[in-house]
């Protein structure tokens, strides 16, 4: 089987109610562009019996009723959708994040800093500058996988998870940085806490981020951070 | 309006309140959640004249005991052979009765099944999240785990004695010991002996079970190079096998994206039965085409809502 690329994919039926849409084999821009090319281009042209789509780093998996349609239906639709001209991507939103580096919600900063022979402070002027794109949602509830932590800063995971890491910690391995909307066990280094919710709460909008999306860090003090939410347009 | 108030006197893990799950979020982590057995389920509310997908109670392998203690409410439980006392009396594991205010329900671990919905005439009052009641265990997000000493409320409490019988259980609802995949999407990533093992081989389920998903014994389905792929989506059924070989069911309650390959997924509507069966039980997978698989939906959704619409229609 020819390798997919983001011109020529490679669907794979999976059970009796979905295709997966593969743009390629490992994590790249092209792929990822085309994932959120045809996840748009769904949404403003679903096919019948359509029910979700799950957009990730390389492929889309699209979920139908098989009452409704079928695999070789729903594919022939997702390439027609491929072979029309580019349309106009909806352009992402990009979201300013507020993030504390201080302790104690900082436990790993010094650590990393350590591990790639570079002051506290370049650390957090490496992670400040990165630009971050939500490569898609995993794993838990608003648990956004984003894309773009600079190379001067990236760690493998650690060998071993540790408990209990708090929900809000902005926490980085390899090229992603995260968020966790839950308390959880974790091998990523936590480098800040952000006192924004994914989860926001609002049933009209009740994840922060689609897919897609660019977010921008900024830098916030512990006084900050106590008062978070406090003021109007504290979110976002 | 009448009321019923039930107290937890005993509830056993993984217990939780559901309805016909949280669809459509899967893009935002969030699995559908609802029912482990969709079938029983739906034949639970079915039974009582309710909407299929309204709110009731998950009740796992080791049980849940509840006292009336005000108010009555006509009930149903169905899904696998429980054993189910009301009072002095011991009731069919698939029946439709009335709890009256000092009686007492016991719904324990029977001969067979994991799983089986208590569903209420009436309106079963839970924490909703994004538009549903069902409980994502992980998080805890929606009407949550039930849990000993608990109160739970039946609004608008209804007696429906017309509706009150024993109901037998189609066979189809039996746990499932040949459950149909589809084979892929990962197929790449194993050897074609590693899939002709996993087709051959019987799996068991062991106690690693839970509504995430649940840990099988079987042959090691060690993966070639797979370690390092990227995290794709995943759906309710999909067997996702580690690194070191080891397959797993994901359930309900499974994460939306995952980077091990997956090398088959169950038909969806396989997934129910799958469930109902108990570690240490056996399973052997059988492929068929995608084809044969969606006419298999077909054919058995249409099986199930005709017995479904006899039941609700039945007095």
């Amino acid at each position: 089987m020819p390798a997919p690329t983001p011109t020529s994919p490679r669907i794979i039926p999976i059970a009796d109610h979905a295709l997966l849409v593969e743009f390629g084999e490992t994590i790249g821009e092209a792929a990822h562009d085309a994932v959120l090319q045809l996840d748009q281009a769904l949404t403003d042209q679903p096919c019948q019996g359509f029910s979700e789509a799950i957009p990730a780093f390389v492929n889309l998996l699209v979920d139908f009723d098989p009452l409704v349609t079928d695999h070789a239906a729903v594919e022939a639709h997702v390439r027609g959708l491929l072979g029309t001209t580019r349309r106009v991507v909806h352009a992402p939103r990009l979201h300013e994040v507020a993030v504390c580096y201080e302790a104690p919600f900082s436990r790993d900063l010094d650590e990393v800093a350590e591990r790639k022979g570079h002051t506290v402070e370049t650390v957090i002027a490496a992670h400040l500058l990165g630009d971050y794109q939500v490569s898609m949602y995993g794993f838990a509830p608003g648990y956004a996988y984003l894309a773009g932590t600079p190379e001067a800063i990236q760690l493998d995971r650690k060998l071993q998870p540790v408990r209990d890491i708090e929900a809000g910690s902005v926490m980085i391995a390899g090229p992603m940085c995260i968020m966790p909307t839950l308390t959880m066990q974790t091998g990523w280094w936590v480098i800040g806490r952000s006192p924004v919710k994914v989860l926001t709460g609002d049933p009209t909008r009740p994840f922060l981020f689609d897919v897609g999306d660019r977010i921008q860090f900024k830098r916030i003090s512990a006084d900050d951070f106590a008062r978070f939410g406090t003021q109007a347009g504290g979110h976002g | 309006m009448a009321e019923a108030k039930l107290k937890v006197v005993m509830a056993g893990p993984h217990v939780s309140v559901q309805d016909g799950g949280r669809k459509g979020q899967m893009r935002f982590g969030v699995p559908a959640s609802g029912p482990m057995d969709r079938r029983a389920f739906a034949i639970a509310n079915a039974a009582l004249g309710n909407p299929l997908s309204v709110p009731a109670i998950e009740v796992s392998m080791l049980g849940l005991t509840l006292d009336c203690i005000a108010g009555s409410v006509t009930f149903a439980v169905c899904g696998g052979e429980f054993r189910v006392q009301l009072g002095s009396e011991t009731i069919g594991s698939w029946a439709v009765a009335t709890l009256r205010e000092g009686d007492r329900l016991a719904i324990g671990m029977g001969p067979w099944g994991t799983w089986c919905t208590l569903a209420f005439a009436g309106t079963f009052k839970a924490t909703s999240w994004l538009g549903s009641v069902a409980t994502h265990s992980l998080s805890g997000f929606g009407g949550g785990k039930i849990t000993t000493g608990q109160e739970l409320v039946i609004k608008d409490a209804q007696l429906r004695a017309h509706r009150e019988r024993p109901i037998v259980p189609p066979d189809w609802t039996r746990p499932e010991v040949e459950p149909r995949v589809v084979l892929g999407p990962q197929t790449r990533f194993f050897a074609p002996e590693t899939i002709e093992a996993f087709l051959a081989a019987k799996f068991s389920l062991t106690d690693s079970y839970d509504r995430m998903g649940v840990r099988l014994k079987g042959p090691a389905l060690p993966p070639e190079g797979a370690l390092s792929i990227p995290s794709e989506p995943i759906v309710r059924g999909s067997i996702q096998v580690s690194g070191d070989g080891v397959a797993s069911a994901l359930l309900a309650d499974h994460g939306t994206t995952g980077g091990y390959p997956k090398i088959a997924t169950m038909l969806d509507d396989d997934v129910s039965s799958f469930a109902q069966n108990r570690p240490r039980g056996e399973v052997q997978f059988r492929a068929i085409t995608p084809e044969a698989a969606v006419r298999l939906a077909r054919e058995r959704a249409a099986r199930q809502a005709g017995f479904l619409e006899r039941l609700a229609g039945g007095r």
